[in-house]
């Protein structure tokens, strides 16, 4: 079906963006426009949601060129989903970083680029057309480049070198996969192209084309060999930009997987394997450099690591059930890994330093706020009720029934270690009293009770809807579930974007 | 033409990927610079090289007559070289001030240990 309002979540985000460019330097009026802005790119985000779930995948074509000629946008269950779910962390980031974030640096542009990113994220979400989902991943990493510099520390810029060359390169691979598959189809279009490649018969060139696609999306996404660049740039930038990049950017490069995957290269056995392997290793290395890291944020960006290798294994089974539990694992994951870095400002501001050595006591000082962090935790380790237990069942039962027993160790070993740390961050942080000797900066006690609830609640906001998914399971599952279906018969998503014609030859 | 363009192809993706190995952030910026224009290369190779015969349809015919040269390699070409261009001149200005912070050329000096901020 066509409807125009696909692309709302994208313009929401350019206009807030540049109304904030005429406001420049004047911060107050570009906070409330970057609360408002993401508010209503959480409602538009929510409409579209719902408008997708009950009347099936929207489509259109812009400018009203006919696909597989002009650029595509498709909004199936899966975009959608990833929308809405980058509304409510960007709405959250957002209202933390009006109070979380220094002014100087507001004053050079924090806010417009922020939305500059969103506009991005929607548009890769929701792109039909492989060239175009090149162009937005340009326009997430150049907003990326200038969040992750913005202040200019030397530490900062440090870090922003390895993630500049790394992403770049990234994009040279993807572009490079993108020609060869131009050269051997003819076309753009992701619908069009599944159905040539389906009908193409040297599958050996089709599979070396694939490895430039889990190459360039490899490094988007920290997978086991390439992910060197994300433990050592995402503990420099202010923690509301690495809540950002830590949820949502890492999570991109997994989507793009799923859709390419899915969509053009059905992952063959030797697909499969590979992406077992890589599954397997990032899981376990993820986990063994979360162990040694004292700082909080260290230890967090390895986490985000062992946890991409878990999506990756589902997406190594390419099963039903397995699908399933790496599509609900992402939903999940998004929410909590933004939450996590959003809990490391504040444990930052509370306390002045992310050190586990040197924190301490924060439990006796703040018992409610460390009660809902506390929910956040387990949710990330996988106590039973909560979000982070229900997709590990599915990638365990699936794991035993495909045999890969390498993956069920990996998983017992990501799961374990991931315990123990938190537990370990707990004691640590919560628990233990304040280490002789260390003074504690408290920024936070002399907030205004105003700004005080402008950095809590974004955290209770994310800790509610984690909350929500982990006790309303059932009904994230119907989603999880349709959405599985779609990634798995792709024919609905070709007759949506093409029309019936699509099959006839 | 197409032999004289795969191998001005290999040449850059063999220095690029040479350069980029090295330890030096200049060197690691031209061999990122040189690996992409080799993609450029590459996406107007595949898109088959037709000499002159414009894709234009003169006006007593509504489809194309003859073997046309195919429009979008360049204009996907054109899309890549202005992103590139951004990024490759942000990426000077970042490795300039990297430069007069650390006073160092090699990657390997890129280690200060964390200064926390919020």
């Amino acid at each position: 079906m066509i409807d125009n309002h696909i692309l709302a979540p994208v313009f929401i985000h350019l206009f807030t963006a540049i109304i904030q460019l005429i406001a420049w330097r004047k911060t107050v009026s570009q906070r409330f426009l970057s609360v408002g802005g993401t508010f209503i790119g959480l409602l538009i985000a929510i409409r579209l949601f719902a408008k997708v779930y009950t009347e099936g995948s929207l489509h259109m074509n812009a400018s009203n060129w006919e696909a597989p000629f002009g650029i595509v946008f498709v909004a199936d269950l899966l975009s959608s989903t990833m929308v809405l779910l980058t509304s409510i962390a960007g709405f959250a980031v957002s209202i933390f970083s009006s109070v979380g974030l220094s002014r100087q640096r507001m004053l050079y542009g924090y806010f417009p680029i922020f939305h500059f990113l969103l506009m991005g994220l929607n548009g890769a979400f929701l792109t039909g057309d492989i060239f175009n989902l090149y162009v937005w991943f340009e326009v997430v990493i150049i907003s990326s480049f200038v969040l992750m510099t913005l202040g200019g520390r030397k530490a900062q810029l440090e870090g922003a070198v390895k993630y500049m060359a790394m992403n770049i390169l990234a994009s040279t691979f993807f572009l490079t996969g993108i020609g060869i598959l131009y050269g051997i189809t003819g076309s753009l279009n992701m619908a069009d192209l599944a159905i040539k490649i389906r009908n193409f018969d040297n599958k050996a060139l089709v599979g070396i084309t694939s490895i430039f696609f889990i190459l360039g999306f490899g490094i988007k996404s920290a997978v086991f060999p390439l992910y060197y660049w994300l433990p050592s740039s995402y503990h420099t930038p202010p923690s509301a930009v690495a809540a950002t990049f830590g949820g949502l950017l890492t999570k991109l490069g997994i989507y793009a997987i799923l859709r390419v995957f899915s969509l053009i290269f059905i992952p063959d056995d030797f697909t499969r394997t590979l992406f077992m392997v890589l599954a397997v290793l990032t899981v376990i290395t993820g986990a063994f450099g979360a162990l040694i890291k004292t700082n909080i944020r260290r230890m967090f960006s390895y986490l985000i690591v062992c946890h991409i290798g878990f999506m990756l294994g589902g997406i190594a089974m390419f099963t039903k059930l397995a699908l399933m539990g790496t599509v609900f694992y992402l939903i999940h994951d998004i929410m909590v890994k933004t939450n996590m870095f959003l809990i490391a400002g504040f444990i930052r501001m509370v306390s002045g330093t992310m050190d586990m050595q040197k924190l301490g006591g924060l439990y006796k000082n703040y018992p409610l706020i460390s009660l809902m962090i506390a929910l956040v935790l387990f949710s990330l380790v996988g106590i039973p009720p909560l979000s982070g237990f229900w997709p590990k069942i599915y990638l365990f039962q699936e794991a035993f029934v495909d045999k890969q027993y390498f993956f069920i160790a990996a998983l017992i070993i990501g799961s374990l270690v991931t315990m123990y740390v938190i537990a370990k961050m707990w004691a640590d942080v919560f628990w233990k009293d304040v280490p002789e000797g260390v003074a504690i900066e408290d920024k936070y006690k002399d907030l205004p009770l105003f700004k005080k609830l402008l950095l809590v609640v974004p955290i209770l906001l994310l800790c509610s809807v984690t909350l929500y998914i982990g006790f309303n399971a059932e009904n994230i599952i119907i989603v999880v579930d349709r959405i599985t279906n779609e990634l798995l018969d792709t024919s609905p998503y070709i007759r949506n974007v093409l029309g019936d014609k699509a099959f006839e030859q | 033409m197409e032999l004289l363009l795969v191998l001005v192809l290999g040449l850059l993706y063999a220095a690029g990927v040479y350069l980029i190995l090295r330890r030096s952030m200049v060197k690691l910026l031209l061999g990122i610079m040189l690996l992409g224009n080799g993609t450029n290369i590459l996406i107007f190779l595949l898109g088959s090289i037709t000499k002159g015969k414009p894709p234009v349809i003169d006006s007593n015919h509504n489809v194309f007559q003859d073997i046309y040269a195919d429009p979008i390699p360049q204009a996907l070409i054109l899309t890549a070289i202005v992103i590139s261009f951004a990024l490759t001149a942000f990426a000077i200005v970042l490795l300039k001030r990297v430069y007069a912070l650390v006073d160092s050329d090699d990657l390997d000096d890129l280690n200060t240990p964390e200064e926390e901020d919020i």
